[in-house]
């Protein structure tokens, strides 16, 4: 019998799976991995680009092979590490990358173009001829990738949790165990996270260290966790840990999230992260039955799987003689030990010096024989198992991404950490206590088919094709090559790439750099980074005070940031243009109620409030009389439009200063900046009121006519404002129009405003008049020419451009005012604000072009139907619009194949004397 | 994420502050223009400590200083704003 398969006795398979829908059964405890190997299957997933047949590598998380898909329907994992799952009864696994079967794939075929496939590729089909990568874009997509994402939505619950500690220690072997203890003895609050499912580390494939005795650890005061990974050190002690409750595909428990995503701020981490095996670079050693050495260790003696019958076992090192011991424990054969060093130890084993392998010979599921160069002379061993060991890295993944320096150790080919930015210690074989080995450059006679990045295809020959194609920096062959950029990072190849380019460069390992660690260390799942902020959580939604009153009509809601507005209140069949056309018109012909409490509100009182008004506000404040308001406008320091609204004289020293509503938090923070940073001496107070007052429009020629009958008095001028009581509620009046009526704001308290609706909503429809919503509120404030800010003023726009230069205090003391003066900000030619009509409607967002083919000349930025009229209107930006009037131009959107004949003219196309809002 | 010592509310995640500016970015209402542009435009950034304008946005909304190193990250010392303009 060859292959891999169960060691005798131990606990009965009890655990029923199912791999490529084939029913199998496994041991409580096993990897999914280690099940697959002992029923004696070593073909298990095919390669990323060549499809070449692969089985498990590893017995950890750095597995580059042994991708899997877990899982069904909506807890569809795919690219899960067959090595990092365990076994659960009903698991489900497929392997993925193969069309039509694992052992039979039509991809497969990829090896025979893989000239085709060799370092760079992409980036030469991307500079040659346009039709050649659209050739073989539609093969690429095909061949390439690994799993399938679920299309159905993952069932389970996700959850973030929060934790302090004095001590971190992330690695649950027997350093990291040790260093909770001893913390935990001295008092101190211990976290120790362990990504395995149990403690143990080295210790689990029998290589010694104290008996672990997690109850004591317990006992102890140490919080453990496993089956938990630590995915990302950041600043200041602070560590994300992804920990998973479910296996992958697994209904989680009643009650209990599929996983937990933890935010530790820790005062002191240890690092006890171990140290992760290197692969040797040879012919053939991605075959199935090419493993690493102490993952053969791990697979027999925590799994009581042997991994194959007659073992071949490559080394530099010593480490790899233990694993030769375990073989031969359960009773397999050791062919061979190949050792690359000038001399080997004495053991019992035939070992041979100077050795190694060169090329592997096999079928698809498992290894027949090993070439091996012996003191110069090939020779051939058979074997369904190659045991390799080329020497152990440390994982400094988090002591780095934590700012840590790396020092290189050559008795061990591998980085260290070195000193470190934050408190933060490696221990353990995380800090280089691990195996030396003989740095010996072994000869490698087909490069082609000599593995280095496992998980992406990367082969030696790449290496030296960068390399001689002139990619010298270590950053540009990780690019040029892929390596190093699959979902395992690099873990098992970073060090042999470097060794290569080394080699090439004739340069030592440090000289060659290395690449940057970045967080996750393992994958981590859309889902547990989302936590429960997914679906209609991922943003609060804030709802108006008047919410109920406009539910009742069953309104289309618009979101606008967190606020939910409603956009139209369409009757019985009318879609929701008719509804907003039906609802603008009102306003033009008798009257409309819209809400307008999302307005940003600021009360601005004290003896300096003009002062403070006249820093935030480039327009004239303090001349203003009590009991009138103005329009107003706000620049950023850099002299452009920040944001727009209207400022009103209560008395004496009290002002109320309303903004747009999407600016709101950045105006609460600004008006703190330029009182608190930039004049501390003002004696002002300013409070945020958004939320305090809601706000009713009510506009129309019917509009004064209604306030006057429900207020039981003469309505306030315009641009005036006046007390008076609604529906026996007190209310503030601000005589303003953004529609071009004559229109009052109404507010009231929120928690009392509910009455005032009902009455102004009453008298309105009484009147043929309608509540209306935001998409009738544009099409009135487009054919007035009212800016929004956002649209007309995107950030890149100065008063002049919108025409508001006039309103400008001359005096200047506003912040924005030293900026504006440059020439460049009042330049003729800048894009300015121009209307636009036509006879049809015109696409919002269209470029503005003389003619097909002519350069842009600028763009829409709102667009809109007239009202009461016919054809389309527009508001945009036009380089020199001001100056512009009566040109012909043509409004284009490629994307949407429109192209419409505009007339550039002023921007206001209703009532231009202003004579309807005025008393 | 780092963690910020505020003067008023003890140490808090970084996730509560808002990041504002540089001292020396500080444009003031009466500043020639010369010097205000610069300071938008032609400002230092230094490899090294500087100090930095932020406010307690989510928590006492209050401005601070943060003297703060812009490559470790370390944060030498947090004072409110006006402490520091009257040191």
């Amino acid at each position: 019998m060859t292959g891999p398969g169960r060691i005798g006795g131990g606990a009965a398979a009890t655990l029923r799976f199912r791999f490529d829908g084939v029913p199998l059964l496994a041991r409580p405890g096993d990897t999914l991995a280690a099940a697959l190997l002992a029923n004696g299957i070593g073909l298990v997933a095919r390669s990323f680009k060549y499809h070449r047949p692969r089985g498990i590598m590893a017995a950890g998380v750095e597995e580059p092979n042994a991708l899997v898909t877990v899982g069904e329907g909506g807890r569809t994992e795919p690219n899960t590490r067959a090595t990092d799952v365990f076994v659960y009864d009903g698991l489900v696994a497929r392997s993925q990358n193969r069309w039509p079967g694992l052992g039979f794939d039509v991809g497969a075929i990829n090896r025979l173009a893989a000239p085709f496939l060799a370092a760079g590729f992409y980036y030469k089909t991307f500079f040659g001829p346009p039709a050649r990568w659209m050739f073989y874009e539609r093969l690429i997509r095909r061949a390439a990738g690994l799993g399938k994402a679920p299309t159905e939505a993952d069932p389970d619950r996700y959850e973030h949790r929060a934790a302090f500690c004095d001590l971190l220690v992330i690695g649950g072997g027997p350093a990291g165990i040790s260093a909770a203890a001893e913390a935990a003895s001295d008092g101190a609050r211990v976290i120790l996270v362990e990504q395995d499912r149990a403690l143990g580390g080295g210790a689990l494939r029998g290589d010694g260290g104290r008996p672990i005795d997690e109850a004591a650890l317990r006992a102890a005061g140490v919080r453990i966790l496993t089956g938990t990974t630590a995915t990302g050190i950041w600043d200041h002690g602070f560590v994300t840990l992804a920990e998973r409750l479910a296996q992958p595909g697994e209904r989680p428990r009643a009650g209990e999230p599929a996983q937990r995503l933890w935010h530790v701020r820790a005062d002191r981490i240890i690092l006890a992260t171990g140290a992760i095996e290197r692969p040797l670079t040879f012919a053939g050693n991605d075959r199935p039955g090419v493993m690493l050495s102490q993952a053969v260790r791990t697979y027999i003696r925590r799994f009581d799987v042997l991994p194959g019958r007659r073992v071949v076992i490559a080394t530099n090192n010593d480490d790899a003689y233990l694993t030769a011991e375990a073989v031969a424990a359960a009773g397999g054969e050791v062919v061979a030990i190949l050792d690359s060093r000038d001399t080997a130890p004495e053991t019992r084993f035939p070992v041979f010096a100077k050795a190694w392998p060169v090329a592997t010979r096999g079928r698809r599921h498992h290894l027949a024989s090993v070439e091996a160069e012996v003191g110069g002379v090939r020779q051939r061993f058979a074997a369904d198992l190659l045991a390799m060991s080329g020497g152990f890295t440390p994982v400094v993944h988090l002591h780095s991404q934590a700012g840590g320096v790396l020092d290189w150790r050559g008795d061990i080919q591998a980085f260290v950490p070195g000193a470190s930015r934050q408190a933060i210690v490696s221990v353990g074989a995380a800090a280089g206590e691990v195996a030396p080995i003989a740095a010996t450059v072994a000869h490698l006679p087909d490069p082609k088919h000599s593995f280095i990045d496992f998980q992406n295809d990367v082969t030696a020959a790449d290496i030296d094709l960068a390399w001689a194609e002139g990619y010298r920096s270590v950053e540009h062959l990780k690019r040029y090559t892929t390596l190093g950029m699959a979902t395992d990072q690099g873990k098992t190849s970073n060090m042999a790439a470097l060794s290569r380019l080394a080699g090439a460069a004739g340069v030592d390992i440090p000289q060659a750099g290395l690449t940057t660690f970045r967080a996750p260390f393992t994958p981590v799942t859309l889902a547990t980074l989302a936590g429960a902020d997914g679906g209609g959580h991922a943003a609060p939604c804030r709802r108006l005070a008047l919410y109920d009153r406009h539910q009742a009509r069953t309104p289309i809601w618009q979101p606008l940031g967190y606020w939910h507005r409603p956009r139209a209140y369409p009757l019985a069949g009318e879609t929701l243009h008719a509804a907003a056309l039906r609802e603008a018109r009102a306003v033009r012909t008798t009257a409309g109620i819209v809400d307008v409490s999302t307005l940003a509100k600021f009360s601005v009182a004290g003896p300096d409030a003009a002062a403070l008004l006249e820093m935030v506000c480039a327009t004239g404040i303090a001349k203003l009389a009590i009991g009138r308001g103005r329009y107003t406008f706000m620049l950023r320091e850099d002299g452009m439009v920040m944001d727009d609204g209207t400022v009103w004289r209560l008395d004496e020293a009290r002002y109320l200063l309303t903004s747009s509503t999407g600016g709101a938090d950045r105006m609460e923070a600004h008006l703190s900046y330029v009182h608190r940073v930039l004049a501390p001496h003002l004696r002002v107070s300013v409070v945020a009121q958004q939320e305090h007052f809601a706000g009713i429009a009510l506009a129309g020629p019917l509009a004064a006519d209604i306030l006057a009958q429900l207020s039981g008095q003469a309505p306030p001028a315009h641009m005036g404002l006046a007390e008076a009581a609604i529906a026996g509620v007190a209310v503030l009046i601000l005589a303003a129009s953004y529609s071009g009526e004559r229109a009052f704001e109404v507010y009231a308290p929120g928690s009392v405003a509910g009455p005032v609706w009902d009455a102004l909503d009453d008298a309105t429809r009484a009147r043929g008049g309608f509540p209306y919503g935001l998409e009738a509120l544009e099409f009135l404030r487009i054919e007035k020419g009212h800016i929004v800010i956002g649209a007309e003023a995107d950030g890149r726009t100065t008063p002049h451009d919108l025409r508001l230069d006039r309103m400008l205090r001359k005096a200047g003391g506003y912040v924005g005012a030293q900026a504006l003066g440059r020439p460049a900000l009042s330049d003729p030619d800048r894009l300015q604000l121009v209307g636009l009509e036509a006879a049809a409607a015109i696409p919002e967002g269209a470029m503005l072009i003389a003619e097909e083919g002519a350069p842009v000349e600028g763009h829409v930025t709102s667009a809109a139907g007239r009202i009461l009229g016919e054809g389309g209107i527009a508001l945009g930006s036009l380089a020199g619009g001001r100056m512009r009037i009566g040109d012909r131009l043509i409004a284009a959107s490629r994307t949407r194949q429109q192209y419409v004949a505009v007339t550039v003219t002023d921007p206001l196309f209703y009532d231009p004397e202003g004579a309807r809002y005025r008393d | 994420m780092m963690r910020i010592d505020c003067p008023h509310c003890g140490p808090r995640a970084q996730a509560e502050f808002g990041y504002e500016r540089t001292l020396d970015s500080i444009v003031t209402i009466d500043m020639p223009a010369n010097e205000a542009v610069a300071r938008l435009y032609a400002r230092t950034n230094p490899r090294g400590l500087d100090d930095e304008l932020w406010r307690h946005g989510l928590g006492c909304r209050q401005w601070l200083v943060l003297r703060r190193h812009r490559v470790t990250h370390e944060i030498v010392g947090v004072v409110s704003f006006d402490q520091a303009i009257h040191r």
